[in-house]
């Protein structure tokens, strides 16, 4: 069975060593999914498996047989930009961008997480109704470091157009 | 990386069979083995991806809670009778690394998680007990900031990395295990081994033995319970230390209590000693005090790492003073 990236069927590298980082970089050449630490510890290679989001470098490719992939470059549709890449443009929400595709599609994922009910470890009250306060997308975006210290924007667009759509 | 074989598992047998022989090792989310890889701290020459084993969270007979080992960190986390019957367990977990790995990390790989001692992590340039038996220490003397102030040994002062193991530590939650030899329950507070003489030995787990399953026992208390983490940032970091508890107070006697330490140890740290003070007493500041005392007289702090004393007994009087009501 192949893997799917952004609805496009792939063939599964032959060596298990590859990680799904390096499939994506490397293999298919679609460098948007970005390396940062390569150690699970800043975000930039998040990418959305069946619509939750993952770090691509702590997985192998082979793990995600079968799978869905959506990378950043699959957001745009018929070369619109997704509301939440625009937002970023309008917020200032980067400066070198190289965080960025990881923020965005950890975004994606995180709007799904809110809709659906999950709590966050600033969540008051874990199984009531998620109040999306400022403190709520910090902490629920704290796996996606940013060093230009471009985060406010990032919270800025991030609270834009996710408040419209958890509640749309 | 070393090269390896990949299996993907369909079944428990099919699991076990191919656990058998070399140096095979179980696949859950990969979020700590893939990177242990990458380092050559482990060198597995097959890995059995158990992801597709069962992940289902089921209500059991007694009124607890039955978690097949490849459910998610998250999975668990959000699950609604962990969230009101469980308070403490989902606030661990949410506690812990970040919300993407959390979507990967499976609550079997998160008990065998292994230390983030620098030290072991460096192939390269350092010693280290648990990595290569035998070859020394360099954390002691070196940078323990973080490492244990309980229970260490002269061969290792790593800790447990774990959040989510402190709330099942002090939940006493029982580990369903297969190996095939058969099938076996252990107590949570016996999974994990203090170091000793053998740090290289995280657990009591036997090789080619499976984690299937963790089943909550149905406690009345845990619905009263907790967690609190303090670290060095408010969030994406580990425990300097942890504190899970869980309080039940009638008429300002303590009926019952549970109280377990992370990032203070070899493994999650049960407080059987704080407990046996409070149980039957007064739910009072100095009793959480003086409880918190006799539980750290035994600590044995690093070149660096005295502050953890005072700060885990300071964190576990609040906790206690929140889960009580009275006034920290």
């Amino acid at each position: 069975m192949p893997i799917l990236i952004n609805g496009n069927p792939r063939s599964l590298p032959d060596d298990p060593r590859v990680s799904l980082l390096d499939f994506l970089r490397e293999e298919l050449h679609m460098p948007g999914t970005k390396k940062g630490c390569n150690q699970g510890a800043c975000g930039a290679c998040t990418v959305l498996v069946d619509g939750e989001r993952i770090l691509s470098c702590l997985g192998l490719a082979v793990q995600y047989e079968g799978r869905d992939i959506t990378t950043i470059e699959g957001l745009s549709v018929d070369g619109d930009l997704h509301p939440l890449q625009k937002a970023f443009i309008e917020y200032d929400g980067f400066q070198c961008g190289y965080c960025t595709p990881g923020q965005i599609c950890s975004a994606i994922g995180m709007a799904s997480e809110i809709r659906r009910g999950a709590p966050s470890h600033v969540s008051a009250d874990l199984a009531g109704d998620i109040v999306i306060t400022r403190e709520e997308l910090q902490e629920r975006m704290s796996g996606n470091l940013c060093r230009c210290g471009a985060h406010n924007g990032i919270i800025d667009a991030i609270r834009e157009t996710m408040t419209a759509e958890v509640q749309g | 990386m070393t090269p390896f074989q990949y299996h993907r598992a369909a079944t428990v047998a099919q699991a076990l069979q191919l656990g058998i022989g070399g140096a095979p090792a179980f696949l859950g989310g990969g979020t700590n083995l893939v990177d242990l890889m990458r380092e050559t701290v482990e060198r597995p020459d097959r890995l059995v991806d158990v992801t597709g084993l069962s992940r289902a969270i089921e209500v059991t007979s007694e009124g607890g809670l039955m978690i097949g080992a490849a459910a998610t960190n998250a999975a668990l986390a959000e699950h609604p009778m962990v969230k009101t019957a469980y308070p403490m367990l989902s606030r661990a977990i949410l506690a812990g690394a970040s919300a993407q790995i959390r979507n990967m990390a499976t609550i079997g790989g998160n008990l065998l998680q292994r230390t983030r001692c620098a030290y072991f992590y460096d192939t390269e340039g350092s010693r280290c007990n648990k990595r290569a038996p035998g070859s020394g220490c360099d954390a002691i003397g070196g940078f323990n900031r973080n490492h244990a102030i309980l229970g260490a040994s002269p061969a290792c002062v790593a800790t447990h990395p774990s959040d989510m193991c402190v709330a099942l530590a002090a939940l006493n939650a029982n580990i369903h295990l297969e190996g095939v030899g058969g099938m076996r329950v252990l107590p949570f507070i016996d999974f994990h081994r203090l170091p000793g003489d053998r740090p290289e030995a995280d657990t009591m787990l036997e090789r080619g033995e499976l984690i299937t399953a963790i089943e909550l026992p149905s406690l009345t208390l845990a619905s009263q319970s907790t967690y609190r983490k303090v670290r060095d940032r408010s969030s994406y970091a580990f425990a300097l230390v942890s504190v899970a508890a869980a309080l039940e107070i009638d008429d300002g006697r303590i009926v019952d209590v549970r109280i377990a330490f992370g990032g203070v140890a070899h493994k999650p740290w049960r407080a059987l000693v704080a407990e046996t003070y409070l149980r039957d007493g007064p739910a009072s500041l100095e009793a959480f005090q003086k409880a918190a005392d006799a539980e750290l007289a035994a600590a044995e702090p690093l070149s660096e790492n005295g502050f953890k004393v005072d700060l885990v007994v300071r964190t576990l009087v609040a906790v206690l003073a929140d889960l009580a009501g009275v006034q920290a």
